[in-house]
């Protein structure tokens, strides 16, 4: 079994492997890794994070539409989104990031699909801005039960001058379709993070407030940063719905546009990814005095402070409510963990991820017995570190935007028991033999969230810590 | 220990805790009511939808292709400790490499000089400048292969120059091979990404050297082939039968089987320098997909390398393989073996026991342009009927020499070929004029599943099934694979949908 790293040994692992980067690339790299100290209140200038990746030193970022597209429009599912572009990028992200929805593909649910306006050479030298006008006029005839367009920009949009913009507002007249332009152009910013912004600005500025909501109570909240990854918003919904509360709209797994527009009479803005949705949570806080605060729903015992803080906004009903919610789970739960805790118990973790995940799920492997000794994350910001270096324990490896190189290094160095990352890590840890899941898509499985999440993720880090497979990767004849 | 029955997304949502809240939920999406949406589904399946549907202009919905860069990074991986290096935004990287992550479940490296907003105004020199010494020094490839993507070709960025300024800078040793390719998004398809880089990988490794007297090898491009693990060993152990003497340029196969021994290889297997040199003077090329090396490639290897290019062979299927062995046979002059005639003999065994299933069975089918035209081809010599053939990735003169192969065939003259077209294109052909059965990719389960049509998973890419891609399906141990997977999922279909009565023990 391994152990957690001391400090020192982390600051030389750092030394060792940024050894073969050329001396600026070093420069660089160091101030993006840093070993936990839990007294500090802040990472301040220790740790840079949200700049630029250096070119070459194979990042695992994504791009700004891949975070428009990808994460906040793209779960949206009564509008059609459109990848403005060539062909590709609409193709990669085309039902890869498990945002479950009701509703029929095609009919009244339009996520699971690539619609794009494909440009060929000619668009880029003419312009796509005609094609464009087209294109919303034949959406409208294929899809009489869309609600609304998004138009999400790729590359070439912003580089050759299209105004897409003004065909957006003349086509919102003329179809009568909320039609919203998105400058999530994948050179912008640095990594996805700033086409969660660009995404959150849009809905600020074409659909928030835009319908009223049909009745309201004084118990309505509203779910953000939750994108029903594998269910994950559902089985959190219930949770809030049995404590009495009314959840008027989920931003944005399984949304619908309604559910959007309207959010702005509810009552408490409830914020689980803070990364990608923070931006409207403050709009909605200044513009219509919605207070909002961070919620953690992975494991029984962050779900237990959640509930507890949540009902804490409201009266005495749903505070009794509450208590009974978290009684009323206890058993199960206790005996989830003790089912898996033995199996588990002492385990290291080493995780990359991106929005909420890495400091989110600290708990739920608590629960389990394991230790996150090293995490990162793709996209972060300073606030994300500052809200992580409290719940890892000392001496925790902390690695933003971390390279391939670095990520094989370091765990070749801490040697965990468990790696959690994307689909582009996962088959290389596990050549080398570490047991993995993919954290992102729950690797096709979850939901994560919730009491009933957390019983899938106990079964699904069992399944990989203590799968025969990684034990058998060395010939007997080697051991012997 | 007590049983935990624990529910996943599978069965969680089932409950009936989830449909009430479900139901909660409903009151606020505005959504339309289930006969609205009824009503809506069976017009987008009417027959008024389809003359709408096939007549768009603008609009592409779900199409069957991806961008050439895609293309190009596939056929760089195939060379020799080549590390893909794609110049332009990084988001394109990303995904490249996830979504060759999820069709070959194995690892894909590729770097990004992730190019930003003060690239697009200065160009990407810097980056390429800096993006090259750091890729070298990091990953220690022996060769470096540069693509494109549309953010660098919008703004005209000039491969050659920042290459060579790169080189004068110092980023990497003075004679380092850097090939590279430039590959628009938004010409042509993957295929035209790996023809283009398959072209640059050739022409930049080969620079300098001079075809010597001809030697008795022949050299094999794979193409963009999803089966490359499967097709390449197989395509190998076919030569060596023939004791043919070959080299495999952009040989993929290796780097995308690698395995889990606790050891992760950044580098394995591909094409040496030294072969691909040396490949100028084999006496014939074949490209196994004709429509990966169409233009670039065929050029440079008929002009340049002035070698006789066999593209128009696909060895798929009885009567492609045959080809292919009596072609190589004819440039070669060795014959072919009686284990390659056993072979042929037990596929067609194969056909024979499955063909009462197939006969007479009208399918549709989508994918790139040569696997499209050599799967319509088997499942005609398995006497299948091609009703809806879809390419999107197709052009207008494949689309006419297919439609005409096609008439004059008994087999294939109900055939409708749709050059250009997309999924959802094909969504309404299948609803208005139905077919037995689909092959295609993953693109095409909800389709199937929403006209009841069962899907044979043949082409790329495959994110839902495992493993498939390590089966051959070239030769005739490939006619065996392609014709268990489409037999048994025909069966798989018949088992489903079958009464008391007929739920048969023997078929």
């Amino acid at each position: 079994m391994s152990t957690r790293m001391t400090k020192e040994a982390a600051e030389t692992a750092i030394k060792e492997v940024l050894s073969v980067y050329p001396a600026v690339s070093r420069e660089d790299r160091e101030k993006h890794l840093y070993v936990n100290d839990s007294s500090v209140e802040s990472v301040g200038s220790c740790l840079s994070a949200n700049r630029k990746s250096l070119p070459g030193v194979m990042t695992i970022r994504g791009c700004a539409y891949a975070g428009s597209k990808g994460v906040v429009w793209g779960p949206v599912k009564d509008m059609v989104h459109i990848s403005h572009g060539p062909v590709g990028c609409g193709q990669y992200s085309w039902g890869t990031r498990r945002n479950y929805a009701t509703g029929q593909t095609g009919v009244d649910n339009f996520i699971v699909m690539q619609i794009t306006s494909d440009f060929s050479e000619k668009d880029i030298v003419f312009g796509g801005d005609k094609k464009l006008e087209g294109l919303l006029r034949e959406i409208k005839e294929m899809f009489p039960l869309a609600k609304g367009i998004s138009i999400q920009s790729e590359c070439p949009v912003g580089l050759i001058g299209d105004d897409i913009e003004a065909v957006a507002k003349r086509m919102t007249a003329e179809l009568g379709l909320p039609i919203v332009p998105v400058r999530c152009e994948g050179f912008r910013g640095v990594s996805q993070s700033l086409g969660h912004h660009i995404a959150n600005d849009t809905v600020r500025d074409h659909v928030l407030g835009k319908t009223e909501p049909d009745t309201t109570t004084p118990y309505d909240v509203a779910i953000l940063g939750d994108y029903n990854i594998g269910g994950d918003a559902w089985a959190s919904r219930i949770i809030l719905e049995e404590m009495g509360l009314r959840v008027v709209a989920q931003w944005s797994g399984d949304a619908t546009i309604k559910e959007m527009q309207s959010s702005h009479k509810a009552k408490l803005n409830l914020l689980h990814c803070y990364r990608s949705m923070n931006y409207i949570a403050r709009h909605m806080e200044e513009k219509f005095g919605i207070p909002w605060m961070e919620y953690n729903f992975f494991g029984p015992s962050k779900i237990e402070d959640s509930v507890r803080a949540v009902a804490a906004k409201f009266d005495k009903k749903i505070q009794d409510n509450a208590e009974k919610v978290i009684a009323k789970h206890k058993e199960r739960m206790a005996e989830v963990v003790a089912a898996f805790k033995p199996r588990l118990e002492g385990k290291k973790v080493m995780l990359y991820v991106g929005g909420l995940r890495p400091r989110h799920v600290i708990g739920a492997f608590e629960d389990l017995g394991m230790e996150v000794v090293g995490l990162g994350y793709e996209f972060g910001h300073n606030d994300d570190y500052d809200r992580t270096i409290k719940e890892a324990g000392d001496a925790t490896l902390i690695y933003d935007d971390v390279t391939a190189y670095e990520l094989e290094e370091f765990t070749k160095r801490i040697k965990p028991d468990l790696v959690g990352s994307g689909v582009k890590e996962k088959y290389v840890l596990q050549k080398m033999g570490f047991p993995f899941r993919q954290m992102h898509s729950w690797d096709y499985s979850g939901p994560y969230h919730g009491y009933d999440g957390f019983e899938v993720f106990a079964r699904d880090m069992d399944m990989a810590v203590n799968a025969p497979v990684f034990k058998t990767t060395t010939p007997p004849w080697k051991t012997a | 220990m007590k049983e935990l029955n624990i529910a996943d997304h599978n069965t969680l949502f089932k409950r009936e805790e989830y449909q009430t809240s479900r139901q909660k939920k409903k009151a606020f999406e505005n959504c339309a009511s289930a006969e609205e949406v009824q009503k809506t589904a069976e017009y987008t399946r009417s027959a008024e939808y389809k003359e709408k549907n096939m007549k768009r202009e603008a609009l592409t919905i779900n199409p069957s292709k991806a961008c050439q860069p895609l293309g190009a990074i596939l056929a760089a991986v195939g060379f020799d400790g080549c590390l893909p290096y794609v110049h332009g935004s990084q988001g394109c990287t990303a995904y490249f490499r996830s979504h060759f992550n999820r069709h070959f479940k194995e690892p894909f490296a590729a770097v990004s000089d992730s190019m930003t907003e003060d690239s697009a105004v200065f160009g990407g020199q810097k980056n390429m400048i800096a993006g090259l010494k750091n890729a070298h020094d990091i990953y220690k490839p022996k060769m470096i292969a540069v693509s494109t993507t549309c953010m660098a070709e919008v703004i005209g960025d000039d491969l050659n120059a920042f290459i060579k300024n790169s080189r004068k800078e110092g980023s990497v040793p003075e004679r380092f091979p850097i090939p590279f390719a430039h590959t628009p998004s938004f010409v042509g398809s993957h295929v035209t990404g790996y023809d283009n880089m398959m072209r640059g990988m050739l022409f930049h490794l080969t620079h300098g050297t001079f075809k010597v007297a001809e030697t008795e090898k022949i050299n094999i491009i794979p193409g963009f082939d999803g089966y490359t693990v499967g097709n390449i060993a197989e395509i190998k152990r076919i030569l060596d039968l023939m004791d043919v003497k070959y080299i495999v340029l952009g040989d993929n196969s290796d780097i995308l089987n690698t395995p889990m021994d606790g050891e992760f290889r950044l580098y394995s297997g591909g094409t040496t320098i030294e072969q691909t040199k040396e490949a100028m003077s084999s006496k014939a090329t074949f490209s196994l997909l004709g429509d990966s090396t169409y233009k670039a490639t065929a050029e440079l290897l008929k002009n340049d390398w002035m070698q006789t290019y066999v593209g128009d062979v696909v060895p798929l299927g009885v009567s492609g393989t045959d080809k292919f062995l009596m072609k190589v046979s004819e440039i070669t002059g060795k014959p072919i073996p009686k284990e390659l005639e056993k072979e042929r003999g037990q596929a067609l065994d194969a056909i024979a026991d499955s063909n009462y299933y197939l006969h007479g069975k009208k399918f549709a089918i989508y994918g790139d342009p040569s696997y499209v035209e050599a799967i319509t081809d088997f499942l005609m010599e398995c006497g299948a009927e091609p009703k809806h053939v879809v390419s999107t990735n197709g052009t207008k003169r494949w689309g006419k020499e297919l439609t005409k192969k096609l008439a004059g065939l008994e087999f294939g003259k109900k055939a409708t070929v749709h050059h250009g077209a997309d999924l959802w294109q094909l969504r309404s052909l299948m609803a208005t004029e139905p077919v037995d059965f689909l092959i295609g990719n993953t693109h095409g389960k909800i389709m199937a599943k929403e006209l009841n049509v069962p899907l044979v998973r043949i082409g790329f890419p495959i994110f839902d099934r495992h493993h498939l891609h390590r089966y051959p399906v070239f030769g005739y141990k490939g006619v065996v694979n392609l014709l268990q997977w489409t037999v048994n999922t025909l069966l798989e279909d018949l088992d489903r949908n079958a009464g008391e009565h007929n739920f048969d023990y023997v078929r």
